[in-house]
């Protein structure tokens, strides 16, 4: 294998709450590999730490109350991104590291242009004139995909369209062409059309530029349709980790299997096309306290004993090399006790 | 006061309708517009404002006189309004009118550059302590809480007294150092809200370094509170001018302003009204413009009717 792009070993971003609540671990040791031209898909519930992990790559959490924990490791392309000094961090943010945020609605300076947010990056790191980061922003525009963009490049947020403000969002990040997009939700806030159109979009683009992904959603078709690889995160840690074609084909734990069968599917046989959708009882539980043992355990149809005291490493699932599919579950050392209680 | 100078002040009138007009319809175009001239007092603002504001630049081509002009103290000292002094004159004979006019100069160009002057500083430290939080914050805004404990009057008086003639631009720069504090809180008040907004995020994430998010991502989306504040802060100044030069320690005495008027008035209050009165109904009618104005612009530029973050 090719060497990895983005390496994150035992990633952990607490938050100091107030009124002594305790502190939350929000990422709680969190490793894994991005590889240049891939896409990697990061799937979990909402508060399972997956905005943190994408926001403490950049050092965007916010200082007090979060901070990532000593012992954290974060290099890209050979440098540790948690002891570079500002100024060597800021020349990789938006340049070789750019990001596309959830919300296009307030993600984009109400008081600036497209044009202007999307040369911003182009000025920032290439020291391009205003004219020519002008330039360069309609040509982003025709890029990605907005008609007339000699003049959508002078229009505020507020004259585009919730699918447009996606586009020059993406546009802003691709301008200085970097090797790694991280792609909060991208089309969480967009209606499903658009959506399609919004994946379609960075499909292409990542060929055409080829750049690596990550692709944070809580919404498994986008991760089926995109992903080479993806992560299930739980509580602060990955779950599971696999090929996509593997983890879909070959759900191991129990979170994951949950998520899978959580989602409508057009090819279920009729008789589960027509009962009740699956739903996984309860919910993540705070991030001030996380439940010992395995963290999933409270909801999992097959915890027993062990599951409550003993947390689970990331065991390997023992398909393909070792290290491509791994499973933080008990179940795989007792694949006989797979079988729901009544 | 020949035809020429009667026709000027009629050419002043018709310069402020016409652009009390212009600033209609411009604003009947867009929605803030149309609230800014809701407000009853926003429209006759503008004109009051823009007439003063003319009367101010062509000072020379409206006033009848020089107004430091002493025709004769004795025989000419305040004579009442006529039609050849249209305000009367004052104790030393000069025209009270061109003293006016030439007036507007002085206590509007205060107003505007100590303003000016204020507002740089007043936003500057408050984006700088509501972006940056912390000590930052708490230092600035504790030397704010000082800034705004003093009474204001009395620090000008003691700083204007080190000089025996305050030249115009140290009255200009002691006002605005002074008066920067209410509105480094409304800035800061508001970059703290802003701060933890996504499009700052969004800025930090493209490598924009925090000078470059202070003050090209944030401060412009604070600039409504900030014009409102300016609007209101001129009339404040003016006030403020008026009155340290009412006491002698403003503009010094031969140039026309419009508290140094009252000022040379009062002793013959009585005798002669006019000396005193038409330069403070001058200061009153502008101020009221002001905040009428002001008062506009805050109902024109309040995002919460806007019905949206933008």
């Amino acid at each position: 294998m090719t060497e990895p792009l983005l390496r994150v070993r035992d990633l952990k971003t607490y938050f100091v709450t107030e009124q002594g609540s305790g502190t939350a671990r929000a990422v709680d040791g969190v490793s894994f590999e991005v590889h240049p031209g891939e896409t990697l898909g990061i799937v979990g519930e909402s508060g399972c730490g997956k905005t943190v992990t994408s926001l403490s790559i950049l050092r965007l959490i916010p200082e007090p109350p979060g901070h990532i924990r000593p012992g954290s490791f974060i290099e890209f392309e050979g440098r540790n991104l948690l002891t570079l000094a500002p100024k060597e961090l800021r020349a990789i943010r938006g340049n070789q590291i750019a990001m596309v945020f959830q919300e296009p609605m307030t993600s984009l300076n109400p008081v600036f242009t497209a044009g202007d947010q999307i040369g911003e990056a182009a000025v920032v790191h290439q020291g391009l004139s205003r004219k020519a980061a002008r330039r360069r922003a309609i040509d982003m525009l025709r890029l990605v995909g907005i008609p007339d963009p000699e003049e959508r490049v002078d229009h505020y947020p507020h004259q585009l369209s919730g699918g447009m403000r996606q586009r020059v969002m993406i546009a802003m990040a691709l301008i200085c062409h970097p090797k790694l997009l991280i792609a909060d939700e991208p089309t969480t806030a967009l209606d499903v059309t658009i959506q399609a159109q919004i994946l379609e979009l960075l499909d292409r683009l990542q060929a055409d530029l080829g750049m690596a992904v990550m692709l944070i959603t809580h919404d498994l078709g986008v991760v089926a349709g995109s992903a080479d690889r993806v992560i299930v995160m739980y509580a602060g840690q990955i779950v599971e980790q696999a090929p996509t074609v593997e983890l879909f084909a070959r759900p191991l734990h129990p979170y994951s299997e949950g998520l899978m069968a959580s989602v409508p599917r057009i090819d279920a046989p009729p008789r589960q096309r027509h009962g009740r959708l699956h739903t996984i009882p309860g919910q993540v539980p705070a991030a001030t306290a996380w439940p010992p043992g395995c963290r999933f355990h409270p909801r999992c149809p097959y915890a027993w004993d062990r599951c409550r005291q003993e947390e689970p490493p990331l065991l390997d699932a023992g398909t393909g090399e070792p290290g491509t599919h791994t499973v933080r579950c008990w179940l795989l050392t007792e694949p006989r006790r797979r079988t729901p209680r009544p | 006061m020949n035809a020429w100078k009667w026709l000027a002040l009629a050419g002043a009138l018709a310069a402020a309708l016409l652009v009390a007009g212009a600033v209609r319809r411009r604003a009947l175009g867009t929605a803030a517009g149309r609230r800014f001239l809701r407000h009853p007092a926003s429209t006759p603002g503008v004109f009051v404002l823009a007439f003063f504001v003319t009367l101010a630049l062509a000072a020379p081509l409206v006033a009848p006189y020089d107004p430091d002009w002493m025709p004769g103290i004795v025989e000419l000292q305040n004579r009442p309004p006529s039609g050849l002094h249209p305000l009367g004159t004052d104790v030393y004979s000069r025209d009270v009118w061109s003293r006016l006019v030439y007036g507007a100069r002085i206590s509007l160009g205060i107003g505007a550059l100590a303003m000016l002057v204020a507002v740089t500083l007043g936003a500057a430290v408050g984006a700088v302590a509501g972006y940056f939080r912390r000590w930052v914050d708490a230092a600035l805004m504790r030397f704010v809480d000082v800034g705004l404990a003093l009474p204001r009057i009395f620090v000008l008086l003691m700083v204007v007294a080190l000089w025996e003639h305050v030249p115009l631009a140290v009255l200009v720069l002691v006002i605005g150092f002074t008066s920067w504090f209410g509105t480094s809180r409304l800035v800061r008040a508001e970059v703290l809200s802003l701060r933890e907004r996504e499009f700052v995020a969004a800025a930090r994430a493209l490598g924009a370094g925090p000078r470059r998010v202070v003050f090209r991502h944030v401060l412009p989306n604070a600039a409504a509170p900030i014009i409102v504040s300016a609007a209101l802060g001129i009339g404040n100044v003016m006030l403020l001018e008026a009155g340290l030069s009412f006491l002698g320690l403003g503009v010094p005495s031969p140039a026309p302003s419009w508290g140094s008027m009252i000022f040379d008035g009062t002793e013959k209050m009585a005798v002669a009204p006019w000396t005193s009165v038409f330069p403070g109904l001058a200061i009153a009618v502008v101020v009221m413009a002001l905040n009428g104005i002001a008062d506009g612009l805050r109902d024109a530029l309040d995002p919460r009717r806007e019905g949206g973050a933008a």
